[in-house]
């Protein structure tokens, strides 16, 4: 009997469809994998299953959940737990002060009932101690794990810290069906193993096991069945024995691209601009680890990669907003890291993905957003009435943000509208005039068009190829999306686990890109080759 | 998410941070400890007084202090409303001597009036709270100061004006407004009296007030091993981890509060039985300030504060507080520079403990 | 019609709109009761004068991202050793102002500096930390006092005993220096041009300095502390420029204070100065995270006056002091508010 079924699940965020019609079915004892780029739906499919307030807030959604051959729907993680469903995630939810035993039954605790409790109610039951302990011992060993229940979490290896979160799952009494969400992310090889092995003995015991995953090898090792999402649509649905590494590669990444330019390919000069040399970002979620990277002058270069790989630490480390190690050099020269005003004074402007928090100052108006940056590195936009006294110069700043709106067309009330009120298309139009006041050299942008709809997409991206065939800028785009990048880049890093994986040009094949974006690249790409 | 779990993993010598962090605890009340004994050595206090003083203080003034334990744990810092709890304990005494109930009777009945204000102020507390999350110390601070205000408010404007008192004992000669010292003759020692021995002369052991003191410590440290004690733990810990695992964490929150609130209200009652008099404006004000200053003395922090330390830090919070003046005295000739001396302690410790451990 | 006026009363405030309220029913009250309102629009003239300055040190701490600047008791503690240092040296009139004025503010730009580099540590608890900071300095220097070598016989206790006052007369040095200069009165009414002279030019300084590189630097640091870091902006070194900037102004301000006043009070006069400053820039609008020269002026005025208005009214109505207690509620209700209506981070 099918365990848990997906039907026809559709999903609308604010006129965007992110889910279309999607269908998966889990039984039980299977383990069924699921794989996508980012961006494909994965994380919405899960969310519509978990009852995560957001979708509620956002319209919810249509098509059916089944569990057990019962419709359900549930409203919040709690339901969803209560009827046996459970997930273990990529952020730990352990708490490092207490032991393995308590994690393991948080809120779930095993209690005595006690003089004071019979007067003023269970909240005041004692802990069974013992009895907690002995339930938790019972699920590590179902695992396999030797480790002493006693012992406080924090401070266990990673890898541990993943098997208390399956061990939890295990003890609850109910659990029907587990979702894993990208768990051997950050296991080492041995570890991965272990894992792979414990699910294993999960779907035997007769759960449902849903693995999502951007490692392919794993998922052929273990997944009896696997769904492809691609652009919230199934694109294909394999059995294990029907799969392979480069295929689902394929099937992930495979779309139509439309090129957004006849690439006349400027002949680039062969004289990179930049180059960054053993360059490591201590980026929370996006580390850089030792990667060495060519940028030539006048080119448009595409970073692409997996979320959490790295793709946007570069760009951040070389800004100065993030710790970084390593060495970069522009133009032949050394420059020193860590220091953003060096940067912006060496002719480098830096469009963040993070919009509204890094890129804009969303309660101030629109003139000032464009020139605070080139006002306080470049000293411009301020009259010297006295020496040692500068004063804004607002005449200038009106006229050069009135220029920025006319010439980028951001729609707006006027100069002086709060950048708030403006759509995502148009705050984006704002942080590419700030960096353009700069008159950079060499321009990053990082998720250039996220959050924005179709069309002012387009616009966007013509911009930025404005920017380079007309004034000659150098254009460093950090994007999730290989169709932009496909669209306008000369050349596409992709950087898989902090390294550079390799560099493609645009019209290599879909599977050349989803090999390499899967890490599989050396070992099966370069064969094809 | 990957990164977080990299560096959890880097947490790998654990015994080398137990050790330092058992250092850093340890270093306050080593130093306090010093302190003392250089301002013992210049009061030069006959030791028989002296150790009567600190019995007496061991035993009216720790359970004030136990009252910030909860919060603590609960992950919501100092406390410094349990200013409330004394003003509920004060209700309650008021009303026993307004109705003349003396003896061991009258502060048990104080102690029943009081409770029920006590939860009230707590559950008060514990919503505004919950809508300051992150600045929780600062907005009981202030919540401490409103508090007294409408403290005043009540007892020197309203009291004998728009609320009627029939007892004319209690009332200012002006006739509004509640006297700015309350004899509390009517239960004076009431709980020191019930077992008490005289060592010698001069220096005698309240064994009953410590006995409840110790009552609270075992109460204390049974409530956290019942399901609300754990519940109470993994809020202090991670609110969100917390949440998810389905622990209403405001409602958690909230009980914290109350508790720490009753506790500090019988706690005032204690203290209040012991000193006699009733400082109708001024015994609650610096409750807050003072049994924060003795907890972090012992060594506690704002994320962690243990019984051992709650006892410890009233220890040599106290006798800091006796010496000082004796021994600013003896050295310069004017007692005042101890009791400033004193003052600068407290908020001194406060402030240092803060700008380590915020 | 209801959305409009939810509308405006959301844009007005709350804790505007309840002042405001009181203020006007205070009035009223005032007028049926035969109060003398010429005297009550002069004291609120003088007592607006006074305390704006103390209100204004507030601006520079919100503008950096420090919040609420608890410290203030700092600043006003140098401002009162530059008053001490002036009498003692038996200066008076105009000069015991300027020599009051020169010793605090350098001393205050130093104490600024090092509370700055303080609060740097301990980012998100400012509020908390500045506040036992204060008072821990506060009860630090009621034993300097007592210990000063100071020997002005104005100062020190009298039949030998050692150490300064509680409170000290400016008589002899700037009492009413500001408040006097080019006063004027218009009916029965007292203006203290110098005193709102002296704020307006204050005012004008901190304005113009809000509009160079520097004063809006400080104010993007203030908004969005990774947009400043990504425009090159040290925002570390901008906390402290408002931090010094905030100490200075409290220095200045109790000079201020204090010359209208007639007095300085020491030991523990400036324990709980912060508080009332804090209250009147929330009343005039101001959040923990936004505040303008408007917010001081309508604050403190509004603040102030009511307390004017209050205290005779009261007088005659209850017993006791009871405008004390009311000044009490308001400012540490409206403190509350802010505290618990803040936008999540």
């Amino acid at each position: 009997m099918a365990l848990l079924e997906f039907k026809n699940i559709s999903k609308f965020y604010y006129g965007n469809q992110v889910l279309k019609n999607v269908s998966l079915t889990v039984h039980k004892g299977e383990i069924h994998g699921l794989v996508g780029e980012n961006g494909a739906g994965k994380s919405t499919l899960m969310n519509i299953l978990f009852g995560m307030p957001v979708i509620h807030l956002t319209g919810g959604y249509e098509g059916q959940i089944i569990l057990e051959g019962v419709p359900v729907s549930f409203r919040s993680p709690a339901e969803a737990m209560a009827a046996g469903i459970g997930m273990v995630h990529q952020e730990f939810m352990l708490i490092p002060g207490f032991n393995v035993a308590e994690n393991i039954k948080l809120n779930r605790e095993n209690t005595r009932a006690n003089l004071v409790s019979r007067i003023l109610g269970p909240k005041l039951r004692t802990i069974d101690v013992r009895k907690n302990r002995a339930d938790a011992r019972r699920a590590l060993d179902r695992l396999g794990m030797a480790l002493d229940e006693t012992v406080p979490v924090g401070g266990l290896p990673v890898g541990h810290m993943q098997f208390i979160e399956i061990a939890r799952e295990i003890d609850k009494e109910n659990s029907k069906v587990v979702v894993f969400d990208e768990p051997t992310a950050v296991l080492t090889e041995s570890e991965a193993e272990q894992f792979l092995k414990a699910a294993q003995k999960l779907a035997a015991g007769g759960m449902g096991v849903l693995f999502i995953s951007h490692r392919l090898d794993e998922i052929i090792k273990i997944c009896d069945r696997i769904t492809v999402l691609r652009d919230g649509e199934v694109v294909a649905s394999l059995s294990r024995s029907e799969a392979s590494v480069e295929k689902l590669a394929e099937l992930m990444v495979g779309r139509k691209i439309s090129r957004l330019t006849v690439a006349e390919k400027k002949s680039g000069s062969q004289k990179p601009i930049l180059e960054l040399i053993n360059f490591s970002v201590d980026m929370p979620g996006e580390r850089v680890e030792d990667l060495s990277l060519k940028i030539y002058e006048g080119e448009i270069l595409g970073i692409g990669g997996l979320a959490g790989h790295g793709k946007i630490g570069i760009a951040n480390g070389i800004m100065g907003l993030c710790p970084a190690r390593g060495t970069v050099l522009k133009n032949g020269k050394q420059l020193p890291l860590g220091n953003p005003m060096r940067m912006l004074n060496e002719g480098m402007a830096f469009v963040s993905e993070d919009r509204r928090g890094v890129g804009l100052l969303t309660d101030e108006s629109i003139e000032l957003n464009i020139v605070v940056a080139a006002m306080q590195s470049q000293n411009r936009f301020l009259k010297r009435p006295l020496p040692f006294f500068t004063l804004e110069d607002r005449a200038a700043i009106r006229e050069h943000a009135l220029k920025m709106i006319r010439e980028l067309d951001i729609r707006c009330l006027g100069p002086q509208q709060t950048v708030r009120s403006l759509s995502g298309g148009n705050q984006q139009k704002v942080c590419i005039a700030r960096a353009i006041t700069l008159s950079p050299d060499i321009l990053f942008v990082s998720e250039p068009t996220r959050g924005i709809d179709i069309g002012a997409k387009r616009i966007v991206l013509d911009l930025l190829l404005k920017l380079n065939r007309e004034m000659g800028v150098t254009v460093v785009m950090t994007s999730s999306e290989l169709a932009e990048l496909r669209a306008i880049c000369n050349r596409i890093a992709i950087v898989y686990k902090g390294r550079l994986a390799g560099i493609l040009e645009p019209t290599a094949s879909d599977l050349d890109f989803g090999l390499m974006m899967a890490g599989e690249y050396e070992q099966r790409g370069a064969a094809q080759a | 998410m990957m990164a977080m779990k990299l560096e959890l993993a880097k947490n790998s010598s654990v015994l080398t941070v137990r050790i330092r962090q058992k250092l850093i605890e340890m270093a306050v009340p080593l130093l306090f400890l010093v302190l003392c004994g250089i301002g013992a050595y210049f009061a030069q206090l006959s030791p028989v007084f002296l150790i009567n003083e600190i019995i007496m203080r061991m035993a009216r003034n720790p359970l004030l202090v136990l009252a910030l334990i909860i919060p603590v744990v609960a992950g919501m810092g100092m406390n410094f409303a349990i200013t409330l709890g004394a003003m509920a304990g004060q209700i309650g005494l008021i009303i026993i001597t307004h109705y003349e109930i003396n003896g061991i009777t009258g502060l048990l009945v104080a102690a029943l009036i009081a409770t029920p204000f006590a939860v009230l102020f707590g559950y008060l507390t514990g919503k505004l709270l919950n809508r300051a999350k992150g600045k929780e110390m600062i907005t009981s601070m202030i919540f401490g100061f409103f508090a007294n205000y409408v403290w005043q408010l009540f007892f020197l404007a309203f009291v004998g004006s728009i609320i009627p008192m029939r007892n004319e004992k209690l009332i200012l000669s002006t006739g509004v407004g509640l006297r700015n010292t309350i004899d509390l003759a009517g239960i004076r020692q009431s709980l020191d009296n019930l077992l008490k021995i005289q060592v010698v002369q001069g220096l005698s052991i309240p064994v009953s007030t410590l006995l409840v003191v110790a009552l609270f410590c075992v109460l204390i440290t049974f409530f956290m091993k019942t399901k609300l004690g754990q519940d109470i733990r993994a809020v202090g810990q991670n609110m969100e981890i917390a949440r998810i695992s389905g622990i209403d964490v405001d409602r958690v929150r909230i009980y914290a509060i109350i508790i720490s609130t009753v506790l500090a209200a019988w706690g005032q009652l204690i203290w209040l039985q012991n000193i006699g008099t009733l400082n109708t404006y001024g015994s609650h004000v610096q409750v807050g300030l003072f049994a924060v200053a003795a907890l972090l003395i012992g060594g506690a922090s704002v994320t962690k504060a243990t019984i051992w330390q709650v006892l410890l830090g009233t220890f040599l919070f106290h006798t800091l507080f006796i010496i000082s003046p004796v021994a600013g005295r003896n050295l310069v000739g004017d007692a005042q520079i101890g009791e400033f001396f004193r003052v600068f302690v407290a908020y001194g410790v406060i402030a240092v403990t803060l700008l380590l451990h915020a | 019609m209801k959305e409009r006026l939810t509308a405006a009363m959301d844009k007005i405030g709350l804790p505007r709109l309840i002042i405001g309220l009181f203020l006007i029913v205070f009035c009223v009250g005032a007028a049926i009761l035969k109060l003398p309102m010429s005297m009550l629009l002069s004291d609120m003239l003088v007592r607006f004068g006074m305390n704006a300055v103390l209100v204004l040190a507030m601006i520079p701490a919100i503008r950096a991202g420090t919040g609420l600047n608890f410290g203030l008791p700092l600043g006003v503690i140098c401002g009162l050793i530059g008053a001490v240092v002036a009498i003692e040296y038996k200066f008076s009139g105009l000069t015991s102002f300027l020599v009051a004025l020169g010793v605090s503010i350098p001393l205050a730009v130093l104490t600024g500096y090092l509370y700055g580099l303080l609060l740097n540590r301990i980012k998100g608890q400012e509020m908390v930390v500045g506040t036992y900071v204060g008072f821990s300095i506060v009860s630090g220097m009621c034993i300097f006092w007592l210990l000063a070598p100071f020997h002005n016989p104005e100062m020190v206790w009298a039949y030998g005993g050692t150490g300064l006052r509680n409170t000290i007369t400016l008589e002899s040095s700037f009492d009413k220096i500001l408040n006097n200069f080019l006063a004027f009165n218009i009916g029965q009414v007292q203006i203290p041009t110098g005193l709102l002279l002296f704020f307006a030019f204050l005012c004008l300084l901190l304005w113009f300095f809000s509009r160079s590189k520097s004063g809006m630097a400080m104010h993007v640091a203030g908004s969005n502390p990774r947009f400043a870091q990504s425009c090159g902006i040290n925002v570390n070194k901008m906390r402290i420029l408002g931090t010094v900037l905030s100490t200075v102004l409290a220095a200045v301000g109790i000079l201020v204070y204090n010359q209208s006043y007639g007095f300085l009070s020491l030991y523990n006069g400036p324990l709980m100065m912060a508080f009332p400053a804090a209250a009147a820039i929330l009343i005039g609008g101001a959040s923990l995270r936004r505040a303008t020269i408007g917010h001081v002026i309508i604050g403190t005025f509004l603040f102030q006056s009511v307390l004017v208005v209050a205290s005779p009214l009261f007088n005659v109505i209850v017993e006791g002091s009871f405008s004390e207690i009311f000044r009490g509620i308001i400012s540490n209700g409206v403190i509350l508010y802010a505290l618990t209506t803040g936008r999540e981070e």
